[in-house]
């Protein structure tokens, strides 16, 4: 690990204004995450939870604002940087093992047109065996459970051996061994002084598996501790039909 | 030398390089669950090809190249306007570019022919197999111009592969993924549209563009429902796409004198039929077929 400065954030973002085809998803959104614990990001559907990684990595374009992570510009620090998008977004039919796609972590460290030698397919299996799925390598990613494929996807994350994990929905439509299998890797790795992030659907479990919560619908309404953040008027403003919540009505 | 070497050869050739080089690429709009895509280009192309030869007043390849990349370009920036502006679904935006970009180029053909130029909406649609000789046939600089265009596509299509083998693959499977490490999916979506207009216009001359639709889609399909594994599907499609171009040259060339019959066979119409028999046999024999059970509990959950 470099050696960051405890106060440096690993997730700055300051002014952030997002809006996707011609809607405006994140309003002048600052968010500064502490430099030790888990942190979520929690919201209601549409409230630009996804968008906030999307635009923290570069992948949605930002109209006004700044994010830095681990302090610094994206750009400099991507190799630094490991990123989980939601298990829905791609396609579990496709003809690829768990060992195909835990060494797609490896892919950036790689770089352009080289293949992997036998060492990047070892630390691929490696992955694969921290979260449980060493028995499941050469298996077809389509006939894995839905908690199996999100823990393949965890592994592919683990393989890039990032400082800064960004997890959108690791604990989404899973069973409960690896629900309990994932928050077990995720601890290991914050004991290891990596930073995590993750967005996260179930506020009942926010206070058990979190340090620190971030409340967001396209504006961000609270930040803290758990039992800070979570307030009642906190939730009301986040969830409920009134105040701050015209994108997912009007849609 | 004798007539196969004549006459069969150079169209076994030009239709197995063709089915192989669209089967390779058809590959990963399968993957991407754009096949349509292929078919999309496949017809916006025409429009290009006619301007180029319009302006260049006859087959010459670079003209009609030209024309059909800045065609395919054009395409798929319209279906990405007509989807963003209309907020309908990518199928009906390549629906409406495609058709309408087909049916300029159908014009365009008309007015091409009406000016004794020598194009045709027959020799697009069904190409000229036929035509292609190698009548000096042991010299291998007389081989055909259509083989010595579709083997250098062909070679090109297969060295961008190879070369990007890792990072096709990642585009292919999760783009947003292959962003955040850095890799520039959106440039690799761009070669491949640019590269299935390549094939489409190195192939149409010969095999024409239903074959082109055909093969982009059929073999890799097929193949698809045979294997989990990435590579063997691809080396499979390629085997089904040269496999049914041979067999249906062969049907189209023996079955009307086998049956004692006097008409003849189109012989790319042939090759698309074989390679849609390929992909009912692999959708009712191949390791991958869904049960009649679970495609009757997916249709009623859909």
């Amino acid at each position: 690990m470099t050696a960051d400065t405890p106060s440096a954030s690993p997730f700055e973002a300051n002014g952030l204004t997002v809006a996707l085809g011609g809607r405006p998803v994140l309003w002048n959104v600052d968010v500064r995450l502490p430099a030790r614990g888990m942190s979520a990001v929690v919201g209601p559907n549409g409230a630009g939870k996804s968008t906030l990684f999307k635009a923290a990595l570069g992948l949605a374009p930002v109209l006004t604002g700044q994010v830095r992570l681990l302090g610094e510009p994206v750009a400099r620090v991507r190799r630094r940087i490991a990123y989980m998008p939601q298990r829905s977004s791609v396609d579990w039919d496709f003809p690829v093992s768990a060992r195909d796609v835990a060494a797609m972590g490896l892919y950036g460290r790689v770089g352009w047109f080289r293949r992997l030698s036998k060492r990047h397919l070892a630390a691929a299996d490696a992955a694969l065996e921290r979260v449980g799925l060493a028995d499941f390598r050469n298996r077809q990613i389509g006939r894995l459970s839905g908690g199996q494929q999100q823990r393949v996807f965890l592994a592919r994350a683990l393989a890039q051996e990032a400082e800064l994990l960004l997890l959108d929905e690791p604990f989404s439509g899973i069973d409960t061994a690896s629900e309990a299998a994932i928050l077990d890797v995720l601890a290991g790795l914050e004991g290891e002084g990596r930073h995590i992030v993750c967005i996260h659907h179930d506020l009942r479990t926010v206070a058990a598996y979190f340090d620190h919560v971030t409340v967001l619908n396209a504006v961000a309404i609270a930040s803290g501790p758990p039992a800070e953040a979570l307030g009642e008027e906190t939730l009301r403003r986040a969830y409920d039909a009134s105040g701050l919540r015209p994108r997912a009505l009007a849609a | 030398m004798s007539l196969f070497w004549q006459v069969d050869f150079p169209a076994l050739l030009a239709a197995g390089l063709a089915s192989g080089l669209c089967a390779l690429l058809g590959n990963f709009l399968v993957l991407r669950r754009e096949s349509l895509l292929g078919d999309a280009i496949a017809h916006a192309v025409l429009p290009g090809i006619v301007g180029g030869f319009m302006l260049a007043g006859a087959l010459a390849a670079s003209a009609m190249l030209a024309g059909a990349l800045a065609a395919a370009l054009i395409a798929a920036g319209a279906i990405q306007v007509v989807r963003r502006l209309g907020r309908i679904e990518p199928g009906a935006a390549m629906g409406a570019v495609f058709t309408v970009m087909f049916a300029a180029g159908v014009f365009m053909l008309e007015q091409a022919a009406a000016r004794n130029l020598h194009i045709d909406a027959d020799c697009v649609l069904y190409g000229q197999l036929e035509d292609i000789l190698w009548l000096d046939a042991p010299d291998i600089s007389a081989l055909p111009r259509e083989v010595w265009t579709l083997a250098g596509v062909f070679a090109a299509a297969a060295a961008a592969v190879l070369l990007l083998a890792k990072e096709i693959r990642l585009a292919v499977f999760d783009p947003a993924f292959a962003a955040a490490l850095g890799f520039r999916p959106g440039l690799i979506h761009l070669g491949l549209v640019l590269f299935v207009a390549a094939a489409a216009i190195a192939s149409f001359e010969a095999v024409g563009s239903i074959l082109v639709i055909a093969m982009l889609i059929c073999p890799p399909a097929a193949a698809r429902l045979m294997t989990d594994n990435y590579r063997t599907q691809i080396l499979l499609s390629i085997a089904l796409g040269t496999g049914s171009a041979f067999a249906g040259y062969g049907l189209a060339g023996f079955a009307p004198a086998l049956l004692g019959a006097s008409w003849s066979l189109n012989a790319a119409g042939c090759i698309a039929v074989v390679s849609g028999l390929a992909v009912a046999a692999a959708a009712l024999f191949g390791p991958r077929r869904l049960s009649f059970a679970s495609a009757a509990a997916s249709l009623g959950r859909g």
